[in-house]
């Protein structure tokens, strides 16, 4: 009976102790702060997206087996809307410093048009311009709070820029190619999502307390919820925008 | 009170301080005195709150600036930067060629226009922000040898590889496939510069001023800065030089003089009725400017053609007139539809709204009085009136021929049952027509009579149809004279020389005389060296 006494004893010890090891090793990151998911809905008819016709670019047309459209609004298979910047507009405390950025963020163009569509940058993080269609593109930024630039880019080549001050949004647009249109969120803090493919959009790592999330979009515009957070726990923000 | 009274005497002491130090040409500004001008002078166009939108400027293309975002088109620092002093000034000293932004030098003293630079700097924040540093760019110097064949063949070469012609066209007219999607940063259209037009250049002409500008770009604009490409060594800076070089190529050396009177010279042989006909390039060219026609409704301030370049020559017994004139749009091009709906909806009309885009053709007229005046009374020059009507010729791209007919007013065009032959080309950019008319008709009436000799009133109109042009919607001229020329009678080319001959021959019997006067003294001087 001791001996089963002892026995249990030690296995108690040893399976608190596995656990508070497991509980050490983890990386505290990850765990720190809560998250925010959602998806982005999209009622009503689906706009009918203009083609885009790149006869003048056959470098870019023959990337596409069906003729490209304009992505002004694209709805995705199950009903939602893609390309929907996502972000914490206020709340954060002002003591708040973002940390350094990791690297640069890629905004490419292929096929004559920009890949990712929407994003999001930190003030001072490098935004890296990449031509990868070789043809002549001009890339301008036209924020107000940012000072603009463009820049020509005629061969395969990448160009760096910065941005000095937060701001929704900096168009980006290619004037040899009217149809090219990107947006840049600047912001400064990470907290920002773009909603993807099925409309999801994923902010991770947020410090307990109330915020305004906006979710903006090039037609829709803005909307905003407010939610509360605690912790490492999980909230769920959905939006919803109709068709105009 | 001690205080108060401190503080308004180290103000006064740094007020005489300054008053004493601001040597004049120094940047001693004055914003209280900038306002003042800039109130009187610039806010009809810019606006009290320099947003660009003064009561004049919504009937000009392009646009006065707006202010208050600080984007500056012409500047000597990198793209997007702010612009130096110098910059802003250089802008009001010098205008800015081909918009409505005059010269101020001389009408505004230095002092009042280096105010007025520090009160523009008052409608952004962005100006004083001191983490914006203005930092003009190192330009290089030109290399030499700007207009040998070898240093534009390497400029042409770039103008392709980088693509200037995707807005610029091929030939450079602004032609190119994207220029009919431009738009400027606020949105209103916006055309790729003629570079054969570079007098209208807004920055200046000159080969160092195309150079920066390729280097700065047009903030604002769809002109970007090259100046990654040097940094990047896809280019190098002479490379960029030789693409300035060869872009000024395109324009004559001096921007056009206005003559008043075309002579028609007259050849043997007939006269060239072909737009290309080889004899075009041996005949003189001369400059008729157009402006908008603002003085009946339906005005238009936005002239699709900002001139005409003419020729004439004549056999004795026709006359020969080639007009041709630079047109980014072989008309009715429903590729600038979008483009001609955007225009018409920026450029104000004293219409109840924006007409509404329609495929119009290009067109051209050539006015002349119904005969010759006798002394300085000429018809209207707007197209005569109803109880004075001119003789003109009209042609247009679609359908493509030429009519004759009376013009009695904009409103009334009679057309007559002889029209002249008419011929035209369109390449790159360019029409050209030629007309071609018996300098005699039977309709003595209604038909000028072209005499040698004399001096024939002569006007011009255009019509861009892929800028919304046509009826008053148009690009006018003021009365010039074309001149048919006499043929040179022998005795023109005879008479010197007989002259030359009689002189030499008198003179040889001078020389020969005094010869024979002095012969023994000079002998005797020659016997004694």
């Amino acid at each position: 009976m001791r001996k089963l006494g002892l026995l249990v004893g030690v296995g108690l010890g040893a399976g608190l102790a596995a656990l508070a090891l497991a509980a050490w090793t983890q990386p505290p990151a990850a765990q720190a702060g809560a998250t925010l998911t959602g998806k982005v809905k999209f009622t009503g008819t689906k706009p009918a997206a203009a083609k885009i016709d790149m006869s003048e670019e056959p470098k870019c047309k023959a990337k596409y087996q069906t003729p490209p459209t304009d992505e002004a609004v694209v709805v995705n298979a199950n009903g939602t809307l893609a390309d929907v910047f996502v972000y914490v507009k206020s709340g954060l405390p002002a003591s708040y410093t973002a940390p350094a950025p990791a690297g640069p963020v890629t905004l490419d163009q292929d096929g004559c048009r920009y890949h990712p569509h929407a994003l999001g940058i930190l003030v001072g993080q490098k935004l890296a311009i990449k031509n990868s269609d070789g043809i002549l593109h001009n890339i301008k930024a036209k924020g107000t709070k940012n000072r603009p630039f463009n820049i020509s880019q005629p061969t395969t080549m990448t160009s760096e820029r910065t941005f000095t001050a937060p701001e929704v949004m900096v168009p980006l647009e290619c004037n040899v190619h009217g149809w090219m249109h990107a947006w840049l969120g600047v912001l400064s803090h990470p907290f920002f999502a773009v909603s993807g493919t099925d409309g999801s959009f994923t902010i991770k790592g947020l410090p307990a307390g109330t915020y305004v999330i906006e979710a903006w979009h090039e037609k829709y515009g803005p909307q905003t919820a407010t939610v509360t957070v605690t912790g490492s726990e999980t909230k769920t923000a959905d939006f919803s925008f109709a068709a105009k | 009170m001690i205080e108060r009274g401190l503080a308004l005497g180290v103000a006064l002491a740094v007020a005489l301080v300054r008053g004493a130090f601001a040597a004049p040409g120094s940047l001693a500004q004055d914003t209280t005195a900038g306002k003042r001008v800039y109130v009187k002078w610039c806010a009809g166009c810019h606006g009290e709150t320099g947003s660009g939108d003064g009561p004049a400027a919504s009937a000009m293309l392009p646009r006065p600036r707006n202010f208050t975002g600080a984007i500056y088109k012409i500047r000597t620092t990198a793209s997007g930067q702010l612009p130096t002093d110098a910059d802003l000034l250089r802008a009001i000293d010098e205008g800015l060629p081909g918009s409505a932004m005059p010269a101020w030098k001389g009408r505004l003293t230095d002092a009042e226009r280096r105010d007025v630079v520090a009160y523009l700097k008052t409608f952004s924040a962005f100006f004083a922000d001191t983490s914006q540093h203005v930092v003009r760019l190192q330009f290089s110097n030109p290399p030499g040898g700007g207009t040998s064949t070898a240093a534009l063949r390497e400029g042409r070469l770039f103008y392709d590889s980088i693509g200037c012609r995707k807005c610029h066209g091929d030939q450079g007219r602004g032609d190119g496939p994207s220029a009919p999607t431009l738009k400027d940063d606020a949105g209103f259209p916006i055309f790729a510069a003629d570079l054969h037009q570079s007098w209208r250049f807004r920055g200046g002409n000159t080969v160092t001023e195309i150079y920066r500008r390729l280097r700065t770009g047009l903030d604002g604009t769809p002109m970007p800065s090259f100046s990654d490409l040097i940094d990047q060594k896809f280019l190098t800076d002479e490379q960029l030089w030789r693409l300035a070089q060869y872009v000024r190529s395109l324009s004559p050396a001096e921007p056009p003089a206005v003559r008043d009177v075309l002579h028609a010279r007259q050849i043997t042989g007939a006269v060239p009725t072909a737009p290309d006909d080889s004899v075009w390039a041996r005949a003189d060219r001369y400059w008729f400017p157009l402006v908008g026609q603002v003085i009946r409704k339906a005005r238009w301030f936005a002239p699709g053609v900002s001139g005409v370049w003419v020729q004439a020559l004549h056999d004795g017994q026709t006359l020969a007139l080639r007009v041709s004139w630079d047109d980014r749009t072989q008309s009715p091009d429903t590729v600038w539809l979008a483009f001609e709906q955007r225009l018409l909806q920026t450029v104000a009309s004293d219409d109840s709204g924006a007409p509404r885009a329609e495929p119009w053709p290009d067109q051209l007229a050539v006015q002349f009085p119904r005969r010759i005046p006798a002394g300085i009374e000429r018809p209207y020059f707007l197209m005569g009136a109803a109880t004075d009507p001119v003789y003109q010729w009209r042609w247009t791209s679609a359908p493509r021929r030429a009519v004759a007919g009376l013009a009695r007013g904009i409103e009334r065009f009679d057309t007559l049952p002889a029209a002249p032959a008419a011929a035209a080309a369109y390449e790159h950019g360019e029409w050209r027509v030629v007309f071609t008319r018996a300098l005699a008709t039977p309709d003595t009436a209604n038909e000028v009579q072209f005499e040698t000799g004399r001096a024939i009133p002569m006007a011009f109109f255009a019509w861009d149809g892929s800028s919304g042009e046509h009826g008053s919607r148009m690009a006018v001229s003021t009365w010039y004279f074309l001149a048919l020329d006499r043929p040179t009678p022998p005795g023109v080319f005879i008479s010197p020389v007989v002259a030359m001959l009689v002189t030499l021959g008198l003179g040889l019997v001078v020389v020969r005389r005094a010869q024979r006067r002095v012969p023994t003294r000079s002998a005797s001087i020659n016997r004694k060296v």
